[in-house]
């Protein structure tokens, strides 16, 4: 006798059943989370952001964010201003840091749309730093960035991130081995033209003593990832050099 | 073992050793390449692979007379990524820090081919209780040899277990350790290929030692 789980009635009433109940489970966890990851989101840019300019509870080699609670404060303290720059066009924005770099990037594939580029400016300790949030590709997924600068475009801190490099290799961009590699290191040449910073597997300077060279050490066994950090660097640091230019005038 | 019966508790130890998933049943194999080049990935991976299918073989298990046998499969797959996109939305919201170090794991784990060959070949003939047993002990075999792997790829690879330098200092000019003596961290022990050949030897000296396992040719 055929068994009732055979036939192919039952077979689509099931699949039919089946994704009707998973999808609405799926779909009332990610709406009823929604609130609450996206908070978790804006708390980690923030955490992000301060801790390329410095703002951090790092202890010799440990790396540790200032704490979570702490986070908000500590913003509005050290952020002084949020610029939007397009084209020569700068204006004040206190929600600049949530700009969707992902979004910005493909709408400036589209004719009339000048990208608008998020610019941080934070004070500590008399010092100004200039972040930028930049966004990449690695191996495997999106990498991205928030470079801390001086006026002069050298970098003062870096923090680097991505969604799913390879554990062990690619993925520690965001271990403090590389990202404290940046710290002094110029984006411009000796003659003030934009050359940005290489991942080089050949500069011969593990301990990056020289920091003229434009070069930080690279992580073996991540050639992919370490090219797109250069290739992230060079295209979308580059066009933050109109604002540093009129800066310096 | 008082808890369990003999007949559960070898349900727990046989994919230990003797029929371990990945050494002797060749399965998952893709993640035990992938994220074996540090020892504390293998070991959130084998939690993450512990919990899946721990409960996913329970799921099955309670389905199993109600699911039509000519869509098994998609069945399964679909409770597998059900079951860890939940797990992935509930730790993004708690315990968003996790999150991060998993999100790596979420694709490679309704990919892993231990998941869906224990609903296949357990979940879907046996009660809840011992799928549950069943799939312990299987994420437990698959975990064992990812951690003997990754100890041994982290600690000849870059020097360190779970990020500490155990072998001391190897920057030139402030050698430590045995790096004094002249010996190089070897940087091939961190690419996929070596942890084959790693994956390889341990399956020789396993059957080497118990010439039940090897097969006849």
């Amino acid at each position: 006798m055929e068994k009732r789980t055979d036939k192919n009635s039952y077979t689509i009433l099931f699949a039919i059943g089946m994704v009707i109940i998973v999808g609405s489970i799926l779909a009332l966890a990610a709406s009823g989370f929604k609130d609450r990851i996206n908070e978790n989101k804006r708390i980690e840019k923030q955490l992000n952001i301060l801790y390329a300019m410095g703002v951090n509870e790092n202890e010799g080699s440990n790396m540790s964010f200032v704490s979570k609670d702490k986070v908000g404060d500590y913003f509005s303290k050290y952020i002084t201003k949020q610029l939007i720059i397009q084209g020569d066009n700068t204006t004040e924005d206190d929600k600049a840091y949530l700009i969707d770099l992902k979004k910005e990037h493909s709408l400036s594939k589209t004719a009339n749309h000048q990208r608008r580029l998020p610019l941080l400016i934070g004070e500590k300790e008399g010092e100004i730093f200039y972040i930028a949030p930049i966004r990449g590709k690695g191996l495997w997924d999106a990498i991205w960035a928030y470079v801390a600068m001086d006026k002069n475009m050298v970098v003062q801190g870096a923090f680097f991130d991505h969604k799913g490099e390879t554990a062990g290799l690619g993925a520690n961009i965001n271990q403090r081995f590389f990202m404290d590699d940046f710290i002094g290191e110029h984006l411009l040449d000796a003659s003030g033209n934009f050359k940005g910073i290489a991942i080089s597997k050949s500069n011969a300077d593990p301990k990056n003593t020289d920091k003229n060279d434009n070069e930080v050490d690279a992580i073996a066994g991540a050639t992919i990832t370490g090219n797109g950090v250069s290739a992230m660097i060079k295209s979308e640091l580059r066009l933050y050099l109109p604002y540093f230019k009129k800066l310096k005038n | 073992m008082g808890l369990l019966s003999k007949k559960d508790a070898k349900l727990i130890t046989d994919p230990l050793f003797d029929d371990n998933p990945v050494t002797i049943q060749v399965l998952g194999i893709c993640s035990a390449l992938a994220i074996t080049a540090e020892l504390e990935a293998s070991i959130v991976m084998a939690i993450a692979v512990l919990f899946v299918l721990g409960i996913g073989n329970v799921v099955i298990s309670l389905m199993r007379n109600i699911i039509p046998s000519k869509i098994r499969i998609i069945v399964q797959l679909v409770v597998v990524a059900a079951l860890v996109i939940i797990v992935d939305l509930v730790l993004k919201a708690f315990a968003y820090e996790l999150s991060k170090t998993l999100s790596v794991f979420v694709g490679l784990i309704i990919t892993n081919c231990i998941i869906m060959g224990r609903f296949e070949a357990f979940a879907l003939a046996n009660k809840p209780w011992q799928s549950f047993l069943d799939g312990i002990g299987n994420a437990a075999g698959y975990g064992l040899i990812l951690i003997i792997v990754g100890f041994f790829r982290e600690l000849l690879g870059a020097g360190t277990l779970l990020g500490f330098p155990v072998l001391g200092n190897p920057i030139p000019g402030e050698l430590s350790g045995v790096y004094k003596y002249g010996y190089e961290n070897n940087g091939f022990m961190l690419l996929a290929p070596m942890a084959l050949i790693t994956l390889g030897i341990i399956i020789w000296v396993q059957r080497s030692r118990n010439k039940a396992l090897i097969e006849d040719h």
